[in-house]
């Protein structure tokens, strides 16, 4: 049951990376002189969206968190409503901290824009998948004893990871090295990026090495 | 004496729950002694004291060690000095000559940046030469075919290698040190009497290519220039091609007397790839085709030189005094003949200062004043036979000799650097060399000399190149070495300061014992130590330096402060070790706690780890804020993963004996709060990303527009815009401060302080108002009322220094801002005097059995009626010592935003702004935590406080560079004459440590914030808790009045605090003064580090002053409370 249930995680997880991988790679097939970090925007939409899509199929497919009710379809219509105004409002709100934090305020709104977008891909859309649209149950997860599966404490570690790495992807902007990542916010959300597969690779290992500390309660 | 609790407050002005009421203490603190406990004012000051000069002796030695100084005379030769020789001789000068005659009229000079002597040097015999050899192929081929015209020789650089300081000592022909202390820091230009100055004072024209360095240090000197950007050290391939682009049409026109060359590329490629690479290989043949071609264009009358100004390590670096750092190439060459014999076997070791007086003579201009170089006798030989030669030598040698005699006689006049009995030394072989030479010249008769005279005449010029060597030799000495021991003792005695701010910080549980044990100790082993060394300096009649003294003071007395805490671990571990071990619980509680430190230390870890990187500290503007935010940030989400933000669905209602849920202050309304003060505080240091200063390294940086002053804007709408803007902000202030000191009731005392509070804060802000009004009219626009302006821009100024002096000094005197309401029935009829004379400590012991007595009556009736009759209501008590602690930042803030440029008071606003804010999320979050330990203030409260302390040194409008100083500081309220140096100094200082002084002065605050809101949080929590008995709601509103019922444990919160700010400090200042000390041969040490070191270091010094006021202030303030209830006890 549980290396079962690890091993699904670490399969989807490896598929997530993968997908990471391959949004890299493969538009330089289809689109001319693409390249991560010569059109970086066009990659950042590519990588965006791949995550996003993967991580909804994986979600429909797996279905970690199935709910024994049926809903009505207006229900799940207004569900999914909800899910996209959230997910639109956790892209301005990470808008408005990195503007916080110091990047340009008019210059650049773009790149900003959709480097939040990338980091809302990395964790809220995870959380939206996962939790569904209750703000109160991700502010549970998010706390020391909050993951109730170990579907959760992969969504904590990889969130914390992609925010990390962002953070970290601030580091080397100063330096004078000349460099063509340097710019702004290639460095960010390639630190971004390494976090949450990083983040995709440790869960499932953490998860299997510390399975007795991990105490899950019953729902 | 009747005191007991509960009355409202009825006063008009009486804010709801800003009063105290008098009795807790009483009615619990009976068995304490009744004069409350002494509080450890002293020691705690002096402990701190201590730590700081421990701080100051570490930064002196290290700065002795690294900053060599030395002082710019501003004199300057002339054509009319009197030490040239004397008129017979002059006669022959032919025209145009100054001092001696011209040898030659045109001069080339071809500096080509970091040539090093192997660069230069040929081999032949050599079969595979690395990329750097046999390149220069053009200079040995000129050196064997015509040895009488060209030498080559080794050129020694004096450090600091940098290219600037080389400049300036190929021009000056002095040593320069970092800090020329010259009559100028605002910009780089040579103020001292150079080559060039006395070219163009001759009237020659000089033309100058390349780096453009020299734009700045010689601006307008130059007769034409083609500068070009020298910054881009990956760019190998601008400045030269710029050059030889100009250079072959300029020689050719002949518009020149003097041609300067700069070449860069060398420089660029060592440090892009160092010298072993095939660049170097490229650029090396580049410089050798176009020397070849150069000389196919010289004339006779020209002399070519070419020079490294200095040599590079085998990374390509420089900067330090390493043997291949100094070991620079000069090439010497002319179409006339120059020498009178031929190169000798290895090439010759000259300093580079020998340039300067060499091509000064050889021009025919006079010496540059501070020149201590010697004249390069061989090139002085001519072609005449050996006599004339040595005559002609002699009196080069003459002329450099008297000069050199001259400037070391003023400069010993201005400085006591120079050691006194070497002068003296010096000084008597001049003049014996002097004296042989007048004789000497009296046997001499026209150009014929006795063959006996001979020998003397070359035992002479012996004696005058002795002199002269001497006389840099002791300049070197005192001008350009670093002292490696004195820069480790330095960062060693920083370090280990560090390490004890930290433990004591740590350690100091209760500070009577805490201070006397480990205050007493140090205090005596540093004079003992310091005795020892000046016991051991009069036994060997060596000079004592007083730095050395107070180093060996600090060092001895610090051995003795962890000898000391040495031994007394060892006797605690032995008083544990009797007892069971709690070994493995102990461990996991140390870890936790490691654990919990490491967040903020870590944040600590990068700012630090931030100064060993030149990209990082020039853009530390932005690296500050970016750690502030994360900090804060960090802080919430620990606090939330810690589960204190989350309110828990449903608390179990029935267990009444969990207190804690109940003590815990959950609630929506709180998490919303802290979060609104964190989005506010993001938003605060974001803004303040506005008032940025730019740095040169940044090009495409524009500095802030509020930096300028409002004069300058030639917009009058706009103008008018922003000065009602500004002076809306300050009465803002003025009101903000207000209320908030009339809500905690400060403000209704009648006491002189108050009363300034009330009216002179507003007088003060007038004055300014008006300050600015008349700085920023347009000067033309006044007519005839020039007069008045000029008089009020300086009585303005003054009046806001007085009336701040004023305020503070009232603020010293009486610094209680308490409103005392008496109700109480004639208190006198309650006791019986003992002995008559109450005061005494026995009287009390007789008083206060009745007074307990008194209360318990009137306790039961006011239980009985639920309300009383008999009390003293005082008014702001609670809050006594932030409202000194805020009228004193306020003052303060009033006149730092005089000292800059109108517009920054949005920034100062920002400041207070964020510091109240900050304030605020930390008594929050410390509520929301439920710290047990309140008399403790967490690390992060200090880290993120000393963030935003330089946060706002940038947000002022400030950089760690000299001339991003705002100078005209130094001239408001005063015109441009200043009698001494220490007013203008002191007005900059403040100027520029500005958010240094507010935050370190407001360093108390942290521990007494969480103690003032305590009453606005239980006030949010009463509806509640209606029920609660109200003698334990008078207890929740003791406030700041908690901290003086304890005062032992307040005296060692306040100790810790100080500890624990003076380590963050300390821990900033030690990277710096690493980063120095490591990276002192890195290419931006002389534009980086060393002035990010200098102004950290003085930041500390002012930081840890200005800490020192704060706390004596509040002790102070305890001072006067303590008085305050005496005397309300005596009535």
């Amino acid at each position: 049951m549980r290396e079962a249930e690890i091993g699904r995680l670490l399969a989807a997880n490896l598929l997530c990376a993968l997908s990471i991988v391959l949004a890299a790679v493969i538009p330089a097939a289809f689109l001319d002189g693409f390249s991560v970090l010569g059109t970086h925007l066009t990659w950042l939409c590519v990588c965006s969206v791949c995550v996003a899509t993967l991580n909804i199929i994986l979600h429909l497919v797996l279905k970690p968190n199935q709910s024994p009710k049926r809903r009505s379809f207006a229900h799940k219509i207004s569900r999914f409503l909800k899910c996209c105004i959230y997910f639109f409002m956790s892209c301005i709100l990470f808008h408005a901290i990195i503007v916080l934090y110091g990047a340009p305020l008019i210059e650049s709104v773009t790149e900003t824009f959709l480097f939040a977008v990338l980091l809302s891909t990395f964790t809220t859309l995870q959380c939206l998948c996962l939790l569904g649209p209750n703000v109160q149950a991700w502010i549970r997860v998010f706390s020391k004893n909050g993951a109730m599966s170990i579907w959760e404490s992969s969504l904590q570690i990889t969130s914390m990871c992609s925010i990390l790495g962002a953070w970290f992807g601030a580091f080397p902007i100063p330096l004078d090295w000349d460099r063509p990542w340097q710019v702004w916010p290639i460095s960010c959300s390639l630190g971004a990026t390494f976090g949450y597969m990083a983040g995709l690779i440790i869960a499932p290992l953490w998860i299997h090495w510390n399975w007795k500390q991990l105490t899950y309660k019953s729902r | 004496m009747g005191v007991t609790a509960g009355v409202r407050g009825v006063g008009p002005r009486v804010g709801a729950g800003s009063e105290w009421c008098l009795p807790g203490q009483s009615r619990r603190g009976l068995s304490l002694p009744v004069l409350p406990s002494r509080m450890q004012r002293w020691p705690v000051v002096l402990f701190l004291a201590w730590v700081c000069f421990l701080f100051f002796a570490g930064i002196g030695l290290f700065m002795s060690g690294f900053l060599l100084t030395r002082i710019e005379l501003a004199s300057s030769s002339s054509c009319s000095d009197p030490l040239v020789p004397p008129p017979w001789e002059r006669q022959s000068l032919p025209p145009g000559s100054c001092w001696a005659p011209q040898r030659f009229s045109k001069a080339v000079l071809v500096i080509i940046d970091a040539l090093h002597f192997e660069f230069a040097r040929f081999d032949p015999a050599k079969a595979s030469p690395l990329p750097y050899e046999n390149k220069l192929g053009v200079l040995h081929q000129l050196a064997t075919s015509q040895p009488r015209h060209a030498r080559l020789y080794r050129f020694r650089a004096d450090p600091p290698t940098a290219t600037m300081q080389r400049i300036k000592g190929l021009t000056t022909g002095s040593l320069p040190t970092f800090i020329d202390v010259g009559s100028n820091f605002a910009s780089y230009a040579i103020q001292e009497d150079n080559l060039l100055a006395q070219l163009v004072q001759n009237g020659r024209r000089v033309v100058f290519m390349g780096d453009d360095t020299w734009e700045g240090l010689f601006p307008k000197k130059f007769f034409r220039s083609y500068f070009f950007p020298s910054f881009n050290v990956k760019d190998l391939h601008t400045v030269d091609d710029g050059i030889l682009q100009h250079l072959y049409p300029t020689v050719d026109s002949g518009e020149w007397d003097v041609l300067i060359a700069h070449f860069l590329g060398v420089d660029h490629c060592g440090h892009k790839h160092g010298p072993d690479h095939p660049e170097m290989a490229k650029k090396l043949t580049q410089m050798n085709e176009m020397l070849r071609s150069l000389v196919d264009h010289l004339g006779n009358d020209t002399l070519l030189l070419v020079a490294g100004d200095h040599g590079m390590t085998e990374t390509g670096d420089h900067g330090g005094d390493s043997e291949k750092e100094v070991n620079a190439a000069l090439f010497v060459y002319s179409r006339a003949p120059l020498f009178g014999s031929g190169p000798p076997e290895e090439p010759e070791t000259i300093p580079q200062v020998n340039l300067v007086p060499t091509v000064a003579l050889l021009l025919g201009v006079p010496i540059p004043y501070s020149n201590i170089g010697e004249v390069m006798a061989e090139l002085f030989a001519g072609d005449g036979d050996a006599v004339s030669a040595a005559l002609q030598q002699l009196s080069v040698y003459h002329i450099n000799a008297k000069q050199v005699d001259r400037f070391l006689q003023s400069y010993s006049l201005v400085a006591q650097d120079l050691p006194a009995e070497q002068l003296q030394h010096l000084q008597e072989l001049f003049s014996s060399a002097v004296e042989e030479h007048t004789q000497l010249l009296t046997q001499v008769q026209g150009t014929t000399v006795p063959p006996e005279l001979e020998p003397r005449l070359g035992s002479l010029i012996s004696r005058f190149q002795h002199y002269l060597r001497e006389a840099r030799a002791v300049c070197t000495q005192s001008w350009a070495r670093f002292h490696p021991l004195r820069m480790v003792g330095g960062c060693i005695l920083i370090a280990s300061s560090c390490l004890l701010c930290y433990m004591a910080s740590e350690l100091a549980t209760s500070s009577q014992s805490f201070c006397r044990s480990c205050l007493l100790y140090p205090l005596f082993w540093g004079p003992v130590g310091a005795a020892l060394l000046w016991l051991v300096h009069v036994f060997t009649q060596e000079g004592l330096d007083l730095l050395l003294v107070s180093s060996w003071a600090a060092a001895a007395s610090q051995l003795g402060f962890f000898w000391h805490w040495w031994g007394q671990h060892l006797k605690r571990a032995r008083l544990t070790g009797s007892q069971p071990p709690l070994a493995s619980g102990g461990l996991r509680q140390r870890l936790r706690a490691w654990l919990g430190l490491a967040f903020p230390m870590g944040i600590l870890f990068f700012r630090c780890g931030a100064m060993f990187s030149d990209s990082f500290v020039v853009a530390e503007a932005r690296v500050a804020p970016f750690l502030l935010a994360s900090l804060v940030m960090l802080l919430v989400g620990k606090l939330h993963w810690d589960g204190r933000l989350t309110v828990p669905e449903a608390v179990p209602a029935g267990l009444a004996g969990d207190v804690a849920s109940r003590e815990a202050p959950l609630g929506w309304s709180e998490i919303w709060y802290l979060l609104c003060l964190v989005a506010m505080f993001l938003v605060c240091v974001r803004l303040s990303s506005f008032f940025h200063q730019c740095r040169e390294e940044i090009p495409q940086c524009r500095p802030s527009v509020f930096l300028s002053p409002l004069a300058s804007l030639k917009n009058t709408r706009a103008k008018n815009l922003f000065y009602l803007l500004c002076v809306a902000l300050l009465a803002g202030l003025v009101y903000a401060v207000q209320s908030w000191l009339r809500h905690y009731g400060n403000l209704n005392s009648s006491g002189p302080l108050v009363l300034f509070v009330r009216w002179g804060f507003p007088l003060v802000v007038l004055c300014i108002a008006c300050y600015w009004a008349v700085a920023s009219s347009a000067d033309d626009s006044l007519g005839k009322l020039q007069e008045l302006v000029q008089v009020a821009v300086v009585v303005f100024p003054r009046a806001v220094y007085g009336l701040a002096s004023v305020g503070l000094l009232l603020l010293l005197c009486n610094p209680m801002t308490v409103f005392a309401k008496d109700t109480r029935e004639s208190a006198g009829s309650i006791v019986t005097p003992y002995l008559g004379v109450p005061g005494s400590e026995v009287d009390f012991l007789h008083v206060i059995p009745q007074i307990y007595k008194r209360m318990q009556e009137s306790q039961k009736s006011r239980l009985e009626r639920g309300s009383c009759r008999a009390t003293v209501a005082a008014y702001g008590l609670g809050s006594v010592y932030s409202a000194a602690l805020v009228i004193a930042l306020t003052l303060l803030g009033f006149l730092l935003m005089l000292l800059h440029s109108e517009r920054l008071s949005f920034a100062f606003l920002l400041l207070f702004l964020e510091a109240f804010v900050l304030l605020h999320i930390h008594t929050c979050a410390r509520g929301l935590a439920g710290d047990a330990e309140l008399f403790s203030v967490p690390w992060y409260a200090v880290i993120s406080w000393l963030l935003a302390a330089s946060q706002f040194f940038y947000s002022t409008g400030h950089q760690p560079i000299f001339p991003a100083i705002h100078w005209n500081a130094a001239f408001v309220g005063f015109h441009l004459d200043h009698s001494t140096n220490l007013l203008p100094a002191v007005l900059v200082g403040a100027n520029t440590f500005a958010s240094h002084i507010l935050f370190a002065v407001g360093c108390p605050l942290l521990l007494l914030w969480p103690f003032v809101c305590e009453m606005s949080s239980s006030q949010r929590k009463k509806p509640k808790k209606e029920s609660r008995e109200e003698l334990q709601e008078v207890e929740e509103h003791m406030m700041e009045m908690r901290l003086r019922e304890s005062p032992e444990q307040f005296s060692t919160a306040l100790l810790r605090l100080g500890l624990k700010y003076l380590f963050v400090l300390g821990a900033q200042l030690l990277a710096c003064v690493c980063a120095a000390m490591i990276l002192r041969r890195h290419l931006m040490v002389w534009k980086v580090f060393a002035p990010k070191f200098l102004f950290e270091s003085l930041g500390f010094v002012v930081s840890s002053i200005c800490l020192l006021l704060g706390i004596s202030l509040v002790m102070r303030v305890d001072c006067a409370v303590s008085t305050w209830f005496s005397q309300l006890r005596l009535r």
